[in-house]
């Protein structure tokens, strides 16, 4: 066997580091009339503002961009924005969105342009809510609403259908499937140039 | 022994197995039996034992006299989950190791996924001070848990609320800026998911002030409070020579004198520009990593200033790598209808370059390739150094992660701190190591 020789190095960065060490400070029990600070604080707490929220009777407010459930939105004529790519699906790092895609057609037209999704479902149980599917999604279609009440009692219940996370129609959409708006095609929609339904796109009266 | 227990022989002599019944009987049986060997569960369901830590103890009267680690029980299969995933996604994963301290967690895998890369220097500067200013702000939430919830596992409960207190408070900046209070994926390969909302800086400049005013309550309950000392002085004792031995870091390392932080003697995300100080103690013991921790809140501070005065040099540069097949291509914006991709970017692909259209399908699906290697790379986090040991084999997906955790390196210098110790010392020098169990587990 060779003979295996080991030279202690002493590296530099350990001396650069001493350099800026400081001493902890504290390490003597305190004065009594400093201990008794501790009691103050504790009762001081008495009069100030408490933190806490009467929850669920107050519901918290949480910042714009947080990350709540999912909702599937529709453009202004109502429309859905979704082509069933499933790039969502593709981002999604815990599987728990599933699409299916299905070509539009004259008579079923749901989205603008070739497909649109024939089933999507979220997995409530199993999403992460790391925001990688609105990340991916091609047509914003797939957004995160600042919703965070999704608990349920039931596993099955969490399993969300297209018209569970659908948005629901505003002043002036109509539901599909309908014609896309006359005289554009799925570029105009992309672009954001249909601000509105047209009379002759109402055909499921 | 009567019924409650049943017995068995082993080589070792009779073994009585006792599942929770009337302790008081308990005991007086065990006075009876020849064999004065008791070995208790602590754990994993107790609840000082940061989760589902398991320790084994073998007591003779209150004094242990050999003291096992069982883990194992929070095992998730992180690691193993990141090779099927691309190399971005994997920070989904990372981010839920250590939950504690989840910036961390990504900040030290996407410097590695850098490394590897070879864009180190071509990570944005605004992208990194972003980097910093979490990792500090993750610091002080991590350290307000340990030094809560270390408090409340001795018995004194008000330093858990003040601390909880000021960690909501810190949480709220992680919501603001990344959408989610914990395990946010904020940090990316190439820089960070989105650049910080408006007014940010000046949310955070108020906060440090605030937050400087309210560490005081919690330094007034218990820093030199003698029933405090006396938990916790002279307990969980390990040495210079028994850390480096069993390779433990972070504040257990710097309570023994060494001056050992990575920010400063392996700088990393330019910590080598801010100015800070490396709090030390020499007297090994619960105490000691106690104090630090305590006024590492203060060091956490002042680099979070600078960082605001920083950002406000680089207010709109760019937060994620100019090269545009490693940089994740979406560009969040807010709008009615929640957080969703601009609308400018979805004008871009879909109405006008097809190019770039097939650029965003391809590195959503498949990600980018990292050149074949492996490199190391450890970042300082609140519990000691946490490295990321990635391979990659030149794919799109991890060939191998694995992470060099410090709860995991420092939870086995547990039997070091506590053989020889009473029973309710086991209490204050875990939680002085303060382990999280994901993170040992991974």
């Amino acid at each position: 066997m060779s003979e295996f020789h080991l030279e202690p190095k002493r590296s530099d960065a350990i001396e650069k580091a001493a350099e800026s060490a400081v001493p902890v400070f504290g390490q003597e029990p305190a004065s009594f009339f400093k201990q008794l600070k501790g009691f103050w604080v504790t009762f001081s707490t008495m009069f100030k503002k408490p933190n806490t929220i009467e929850y669920p009777e107050v519901k918290p407010e949480v910042q714009p961009r947080f990350h709540g459930r999912h909702q599937l939105n529709r453009y202004e004529d109502g429309l859905e924005k979704c082509i069933g790519c499933e790039l969502c699906a593709w981002a999604c790092p815990a599987d728990a969105i599933y699409v299916e895609g299905e070509n539009n057609t004259e008579e079923n037209r749901m989205s603008p342009g070739e497909r649109h999704a024939k089933v999507y479902q979220i997995n409530y149980l199993r999403c992460i809510f790391c925001g990688l599917c609105i990340e991916a999604c091609p047509t914003r279609a797939l957004t995160m609403t600042n919703e965070y009440e999704i608990a349920d009692d039931k596993r099955e219940k969490l399993i969300w259908e297209k018209e569970d996370l659908l948005a629901p129609l505003r002043n002036g959409m109509l539901m599909p499937p309908h014609p896309m708006y006359p005289g554009s095609d799925h570029h105009n929609y992309y672009r954001g140039e249909i601000k509105e339904s047209h009379p002759s796109q109402e055909v499921n009266k | 022994m009567s019924s409650f227990a049943s017995s068995r022989e082993t080589t070792e002599g009779t073994i009585y197995s006792v599942t929770g019944q009337d302790w008081d009987q308990v005991a007086s049986e065990i006075g009876s039996a020849k064999e004065e060997r008791v070995v208790v569960n602590m754990g994993p369901q107790h609840p000082s034992t940061h989760g589902v830590l398991r320790l084994m103890l073998e007591l003779e009267g209150e004094t242990i006299t050999e003291m096992r680690c069982g883990i194992g029980y929070l095992h998730t299969g992180i690691e193993k989950n990141t090779e099927f995933r691309t190399w971005t996604q994997g920070v989904t994963f990372v981010t839920r190791m250590d939950y504690l301290s989840p910036l961390f967690n990504e900040t030290a895998y996407c410097l590695g996924v850098e490394k590897l890369l070879g864009i180190t220097n071509d990570v944005p500067e605004r992208a990194s001070v972003i980097r910093v200013m979490m990792m500090e702000f993750n610091r002080i939430s991590s350290h307000m848990v340990a030094l809560g919830t270390g408090a409340l596992e001795l018995g004194a409960i008000t330093p858990m609320f003040f601390a909880f207190r000021e960690r909501e408070k810190v949480l709220d900046v992680f919501e603001k800026v990344s959408g989610l209070r914990m395990n946010m994926a904020y940090i990316r390969p190439g820089g960070v998911a989105q650049d910080l909302p408006e007014g940010t800086v000046a949310h955070v400049r108020d906060l440090v002030k605030d937050l400087r005013k309210n560490f005081k309550d919690n330094a007034d309950l218990l820093i030199g409070n003698s029933i405090w000392i006396k938990r916790t002085k002279d307990v969980g004792y390990l040495d210079l020579a028994g850390c480096i031995t069993l390779g433990v870091t972070g504040p257990v390392l710097r309570s023994t004198g060494m001056p050992w932080d990575l920010r400063k003697t392996q700088p990393y995300c330019g910590y080598e520009n801010y100015d800070f100080d490396v709090i030390t103690a020499d007297t090994c013991d619960v105490y000691g990593r106690f104090l630090i921790r305590m006024q590492e809140l203060e060091q956490s501070l002042r680099i979070i200033e600078q960082c605001c005065d920083k950002l406000d040099q680089l207010d709109g540069a760019p937060v994620m790598v100019a090269d545009k097949k490693i940089a994740w291509p979406a560009q969040l914006a807010l709008g009615g209808d929640g957080l969703g991709n601009s609308l400018d970017h979805i004008r871009q692909i879909m109405g006008t370059s097809m190019e770039s259209l097939i650029h965003h399908f391809k590195i959503v699906t498949e990600g980018f390739r990292v050149p074949a290697g492996q490199v190391y790379t450890a970042v300082e986090s609140p519990r000691g150094e946490l490295g990321a040991h990635l391979v990659s084999d030149g794919g799109t997906r991890p060939y191998r992660v694995h992470f060099r955790t410090p709860s995991f390196s420092n939870l086995q210098s547990t039997s070091a701190m506590c053989e020889g110790s009473l029973i309710a010392d086991v209490v204050a020098a875990v939680a002085s190591i303060d382990p999280v169990m994901g993170d040992v587990d991974r």
